[in-house]
């Protein structure tokens, strides 16, 4: 063992070692096999025996080295360009319900814009008494408010409407995320500015990126909105919105408008490009539903779950993500046998309105072969449709709003793969 | 900024945030409350004019200026058809042209002119997001004859039609009413439109799976081993592994195509770190697993008929000189159930 001293530290860091191990063979140099026990018991550990790295080594934390592998991917070939497309948070690494700010995933119409906050101005204008002017200095001054909420892109699992598309609920499902926001209600700002309460029916809200992307938001959804400057104690990332966006609750992402500048009080909707052209939802006789804002309810086990192997048989937790955006989540159940049978999970606290919600239940696998589905019921009773529904109303040309039972097949080999069924 | 550093709150009571967001809206014909805290500055109408650039169907927002389809042609050869393509016929980006009629077809061609309902939303969206790597930079004019080119292109005007801020309202596009609110998905509580119940035994008689990813697109993502945490007792699929299939299309089975370590073990010759020494098919540090295989599993006297249970012995004790001068290291740190599964991976060889 002792002869090993010029091996690189670190279980983990072998994992990662055979490339550079195949370039000292390459170069002639004499090669070592590993030991891989050099840090477990009864051996004390290396780092056990020497000097951790200083504070301030990473003054803004990173994460560990060693979780490299979760990060936000795109799916090959989805769009176009990599200014106007879409970055997915890898569900089936997460825990808990709060997304880290840096795996919230990313939608952008034109790229993420640079904003100096000291020269971002938000405008309130239309169908009020005083249009004003604020500065971030302003908007940060209001009394603040801090809620949790999801944002689910109109779009998230689109790819999987006429059939499976795509291997892994990062995919599937990684137009997902979850935050804690913190601003200033919007219907704050609206009295500050004198809203014609009577006229007033509809906004428009527009961001500062080279898309001065614009969506409609009725009024009466205004005493939930929030215009958001802080994400998970943080300001909003860049890819958020910074230094300012719209948060509206449990209706699709595109209209949390980012790089917020302006709202317009109006009393028409505005039929903007992104409610026409796009984020309209296809059914069978070739009519589009549009200002299909809100997210139902819907859920989907991250672990275990497709692109993934079950190394052991024996006990696991089924684990994953409900949410509603009509309100909280009040149950969920899961089934393994493709929908046969249901039990109920239990729901971790908090379960928050228009928030995700994590379930688990415990589950044994004996090695055969398995279905595994969970089905959301919120607190309106809507319970989650299954494909067969869904596709019964809406067919299977829509790109928006699909909310069906997700299956994930268990094989004997342990191999999970996604997988729709056909009733 | 100063502005609103003078002014400050107003003297007088200020109302709980919670009353204030409860109060708006409610109080539906009140005279317009005065401000409470007045931060900011009012906007001014050249300010306004200068950001309120959106358009609404009845043309509102509409500025001054005109454009003919000619005009249009040539301003979008030089600045739109490289993405678009010549005749709006390129479906790369949104496809501007054709498809009218297809929406309700098995084969939608979803383009501007097939799915658009107001002209006013075409200038609306030129004016503030083309082109797209210089958007807001088209003049009025210069928006107004693009608007007519596109129809154009879709046969909604003739050629020769020049439009302006009264004549674009009144352009009646193919698909005017072809959307609809009449939907649950605008209200919180809006009449969902499936009904699933919560019925938790004997739910449905049989399980078929209809769909499955194919296998061509099995490897579409990348390497799954690479994109799930690098700890826990559920790995990535290494890609590595031949597509087996998972699902039956005829009935409720899962087949079992493979072995039960046909993707546990090179998932785990991978966690447990194997794979830092040993591959597939060639030699690294250590033998590749392909030719441990072809050695052990050889008759006598090479190979050997205990070779499963030798093997593991061997890995948990290490050993030397099989291979070279290169000793393997004891792995007793692997339990004995994990070592058996790559070991019979690598036996029934390492596919």
């Amino acid at each position: 063992m002792a002869d090993h001293q010029a091996t690189p530290p670190g279980r983990r860091r072998f994992l990662r070692g055979s490339l550079a191990l195949g370039g000292l063979v390459a170069a002639g140099r004499p090669a070592l096999a590993q030991d891989l026990s050099r840090n477990l018991p009864p051996n004390v550990p290396e780092w056990e025996t020497a000097l951790g790295a200083p504070i301030l080594d990473q003054p803004y934390g990173v994460p560990s080295k060693f979780e490299a592998n979760v990060r936000r991917r795109e799916s090959p070939g989805l769009t176009r360009t990599p200014q106007s497309s879409v970055a997915f948070t890898p569900l089936q690494n997460l825990f808990g319900i709060v997304t880290p700010s840096g795996l919230h995933f990313e939608r952008h119409h034109a790229g993420v814009p640079t904003i100096d906050p000291h020269q971002h101005r938000l405008m309130i204008h239309g169908l009020v008494e005083r249009p004003r002017v604020y500065t971030m200095d302003d908007v940060t001054r209001f009394p603040s408010v801090s809620r949790i909420h999801f944002i689910e892109c109109g779009a998230n699992t689109g790819m999987e409407w006429g059939n499976v598309a795509v291997p892994t609920v990062q995919y599937t499902h990684g137009m997902l995320s979850c935050s804690e926001w913190t601003g200033v209600p919007l219907a704050l700002l609206l009295d500050e500015c004198g809203v014609d309460r009577r006229r007033a029916k509809f906004l428009l809200a527009e961001g500062a990126d080279g898309a001065s992307l614009t969506r409609t938001i009725p009024v009466e959804m205004a005493a939930e909105v929030l215009v958001v400057y802080g994400q998970n104690g943080e300001a909003l990332r860049p890819e958020q919105g910074y230094p300012l966006r719209l948060i509206v609750p449990g209706v699709q992402g595109v209209s949390n408008v980012k790089w917020l500048r302006r709202i317009k009080v109006g009393d028409t909707p505005f039929n903007t490009r992104e409610e026409s052209l796009h984020y309209v939802d296809l059914m069978p006789n070739g009519v589009h539903r549009q200002y299909s804002w809100i997210q139902e309810a819907k859920s989907v086990i991250t672990s275990p779950s497709g692109g993934q192997v079950i190394l052991d048989r024996g006990y696991h937790e089924i684990s994953g993500l409900a949410w509603s955006g009509r309100g909280r989540v009040r149950r969920v159940d899961v089934s393994t046998d493709g929908g046969r049978s249901w039990r109920s999970a239990a729901l971790q606290e908090p379960v928050l309105s228009k928030a995700l919600t994590r379930f688990r239940v415990d589950w044994r696998w004996d090695g055969a072969s398995a279905m595994l589905q969970s089905r959301v019921v919120d607190e309106t009773g809507y319970v989650q449709p299954t494909y067969a529904q869904l596709r019964a109303v809406r067919g299977t040309r829509s790109i928006y709003h699909n909310n069906a039972i997700q299956t994930w097949a268990v094989a004997a080999t342990g191999e999970v793969s996604n997988v729709q069924l056909a009733t | 900024m100063s502005s609103s550093r003078r002014s400050g709150p107003a003297a007088r009571a200020v109302r709980p945030v919670g009353l204030a967001v409860l109060g708006v809206l409610a109080l539906a014909g009140a005279a317009h409350a005065a401000p409470i805290y007045g931060f900011g500055k009012p906007a001014t109408a050249a300010e306004i004019a200068g950001w309120d650039i959106d358009v609404r169907p009845d043309g509102r927002g509409l500025p001054a200026g005109r454009g003919s389809v000619e005009q249009g042609q040539a301003i979008y050869d030089e600045k739109c058809a490289s993405c678009h393509g010549t005749f709006g016929e390129s479906n790369s980006y949104m496809q501007i042209a054709g498809g009218v009629g297809s929406l309700a077809s098995d084969q939608p061609l979803r383009t501007t002119g097939s799915k658009l309902n107001y002209a006013t939303t075409l200038w609306d969206y030129i004016r503030r997001s083309m082109p797209f790597t210089a958007p807001q930079t088209l003049s009025a004019d210069e928006v107004y004859a693009l608007t007519a080119y596109v129809l154009n292109l879709n046969d909604v005007v003739a050629p020769g039609t020049e439009l302006d801020q009264y004549t674009l309202p009144r352009v009646r596009m193919p698909n005017r009413d072809g959307l609809t609110t009449a939907h649950g998905l605008m209200r919180a509580d809006g009449k969902p439109d499936t009904a699933n119940t919560a019925c938790m035994r004997d739910c449905i008689a049989t399980v078929r799976a209809g769909s499955e990813i194919p296998g061509y697109a099995r490897g579409s993502h990348g390497d799954l081993a690479q994109q799930r945490r690098e700890m826990g007792a559920i790995a990535g699929v290494p890609m590595s592994v031949p597509s087996i299939g998972t699902a039956n299309a005829a009935g409720a089975a899962v087949p079992n195509t493979g072995s039960a370590t046909t993707v546990a073990g090179p998932a785990l010759a991978r966690r447990l770190g194997c794979t830092t020494c040993h591959s597939v098919d060639s030699t690294l540090v250590g033998p590749s697993f392909r030719a441990v295989a072809a050695r052990y599993n050889a008759p006598p006297p090479q190979g050997r008929p205990d070779a499963q249970s030798h093997l593991v012995a061997k890995v948990r004790i290490g050993g030397a000189g099989a291979w070279g001068a290169i000793p393997m290291p004891a792995q007793a740190q692997v339990s004995e159930s994990d070592t058996r599964k790559v070991v019979e991976w690598i036996l029934g060889g390492a596919q």
